[in-house]
Parts: C-alpha cells; structure tokens; sequence
C-alpha cells in the first residue's frame, strides 16, 4: 500500500494541482485536499499510458520556442486569410517529410507546430517514426516547405531533446 | 472604463469575428476535403483566441479579476486543434476522399 | 462604441456558425461532417464568450470550457470511429 503512495510524474502531478486551483473558484481548503488527491490518483491511474518519462533535457529554452510559435500562428492565419479570400485557386500538395527527431513526445510537438503554422497540417506519421506525411495549402516547391520546416522549427526541437 | 481599454476590446472583437467568419468561408468554399482542414485548424482557432483576449481584458478592466478560465479555454483549444486535424486527416486518408485535381504528391495508408 | 463592435462581432460568429451548417448539409463525405460540427463547437464557444460580454457575466465560462473539452473528445471519437470501426479496442 505505501508504495503506491508516490508521485510517478512528478510535474504532471504539480500540472494537475495548479490546474485544479485555477478551476475552482479561489484556493480553500477543500480545493488543496481535493487537489492533493487528484495530483496522486490521475498520474497513478494512467501510468499505462506513459511508457518513458520524457526527456526534456534544456527546458530553458521552451520560452523561445513558445514564442515563435505563437507569433507564426498568427502570420499563418492571416496567410491562409488571405489565401481564403482571394479568387485563384489554392495549390494543394502532399510532402513527406523525413524526421530527424527520435523522441516521440519531441515528434508530436513538432506535428502539432506544423498544423498551427504556415500553410501545412501534419496528416500522419509512419509507424516506424522516420516520415511524416505533410499537407501544404499553398506551396510552389517542395524543398522549400521541407527546408522551412527543418530550419525553424526541427532544429530548435533537436537542440531541447538531445 | 477607459477610452483606451475599450478600443482595445472593439479591435480584438472585430479581429476575432473576422477570423472565425474566414475560417467557415474557407470551410465553405474550398475544393476538397485537406483544403477545407486548413480554414478550422488556423483561422478559427485564432478568431477564438482573440475573441477570449478581448474577455479577459473587459472583465479585469470590471474589476473581477483575471480570467484563469478563458486562457485554460485558449489553451486547450490551441492544444486540441492539430489533434483532432490529425486525426481528420487519418480518417479521411483511411477513407480515401477525393483529392482535388490540383493536388501533387501521394498520400499513404496504412 | 464597444456594444457596436460587439453585436457586429456575434453577427460575424453566427453567420459563420451558418456557413459550417451549410457544410454540414452538404457534406460530401463524412470527414467533411465531422470537420464542420469541429468548428461548430468552436463557433459555440465564441458566442458563449460573447454572450458572457453581453450580460457582463462570467457564468458561463465554465459551460465554455465544458464545451470546448467534450467536443474535443466527441470529435477524435468520430475520427477515430471512421478510421477503425470501433471507439474503445
């Protein structure tokens, strides 16, 4: 029994804590009990799930990271804004992308930047984890989209997961 | 509230309205099934994310606070929207909907 | 100035929730469907944002988020039912 009286993932459990503060109304004594079991029995209940701790080697540098992101979310919707309201038709294609990252949580992430970002949406990665098949709204070349997507945003994930 | 503050709110409604209306534009109007993907994923994500920002920023200019919901709300939303395009884009790959004829490259299905 | 640009802004949302219903209708394929009720959902939210500004409430945040995470899990569970056959393996 006390063994099971432990925190496998320690910041999921601190992630789920501060999450219920936020979600009941104001911090009381009940939302710290409450929370407290909640931080033990979600991580403990979907350890199946979970197969490696990620590792997240060079945390400090997610900021920048997050940033970019955000930032080229935004130029991408007024990309695809303007590609929407202007008459000509757009020119669909489908990339395959080879990955360069291993980490399957730093494969995810980049899947999910890439459908948040210019003009693409990840549709599938292969079984094996070595292609990931892109869809460009908008693209004229290839290589082009290719190298965008290895440039600013592979290396960056390459450099957090080593 | 100040003149500043509700310029602010007005602008981020307007951007976040337009955004939302283009992305069921693009839902509305594009040829065929990848290309409809691309309108929800962005532009209406963003329409949302604008909208929420202008909410904050009317409610702690109430008074009451700074909403914690609306940015867990924002959050999600950013985080939810490249999966469930993903899994879309495997459906309809299982699927095999109709490309349109412009489209280059092969998709795959396994 | 603010009430202008907030009508203006739930007539945008709701022609855009009009627009998706339109897709929905028409279709042609499930997956076009299921991506129409996606942004359907969102839609909702930003008129349940929009209708808390209106009112000068917070209330129905709370149904916002609600929303926002069951139409998530309803949308990857129609996904995932047309790729498989089956929700829960």
């Amino acid at each position: 029994m006390l063994d099971r009286l432990r925190f496998p993932h320690p910041w999921l459990s601190l992630t789920l804590f501060v999450m219920w503060q936020f979600l009941s109304d104001g911090i009381s004594g009940g939302s710290i009990v409450l929370g407290l079991i909640l931080a033990w029995i979600i991580p403990l209940m979907t350890q199946g799930f979970w197969p490696d701790p990620p590792t997240l080697l060079k945390a400090w540098k997610t900021p920048a990271y997050l940033l970019r992101v955000l930032w080229d979310i935004v130029v991408a919707s007024v990309d695809v804004a303007r590609l929407i309201l202007s008459p000509r038709e757009p020119r669909p294609m489908f990339i395959c992308y080879t990955l360069e990252l291993k980490d399957p949580l730093a494969i995810s992430i980049l899947a999910s930047t890439i459908s948040l970002t210019p003009g693409t949406v990840s549709a599938d990665v292969s079984d094996d984890n070595t292609l990931l098949l892109i869809h460009a709204l908008d693209a004229e070349d290839e290589q082009e989209v290719i190298d965008t997507i290895r440039n600013r945003y592979e290396k960056p994930l390459l450099e957090m997961f080593q | 509230m100040s003149t500043f503050a509700e310029y602010a709110i007005s602008a981020m409604l307007i951007i976040g309205g337009v955004f939302t209306l283009i992305g069921a534009i693009g839902l509305a109007r594009l040829p065929d099934f990848y290309t409809r993907l691309h309108g929800p994923t962005k532009a209406t994500t963003v329409g949302v994310g604008a909208i929420v920002i202008s909410s904050v920023i009317y409610f702690s200019t109430l008074g009451r606070g700074i909403g914690i919901e609306e940015i867990l709300i924002t959050a999600f939303l950013f985080m939810t929207a490249p999966i469930s395009a993903n899994f879309l884009a495997k459906a309809a790959m299982h699927l095999e909907v109709r490309t349109s004829e412009k489209t280059r490259g092969q998709t795959w299905d396994q | 100035m603010m009430l202008t640009a907030l009508y203006i802004t739930i007539a945008m949302v709701t022609l855009a929730a009009l627009l998706n219903v339109y897709r929905l209708i028409k279709g042609p394929d499930a997956p076009d469907r299921i991506l129409a009720l996606d942004t359907l959902y969102i839609n909702a939210i930003a008129l349940i944002i929009l209708l808390g500004i209106t009112l000068k409430t917070r209330m129905y945040l709370e149904s916002a988020l609600l929303i926002a995470v069951m139409g998530f899990v309803g949308t990857v569970a129609m996904a995932k039912y047309l790729k498989r056959g089956s929700v829960i393996e």
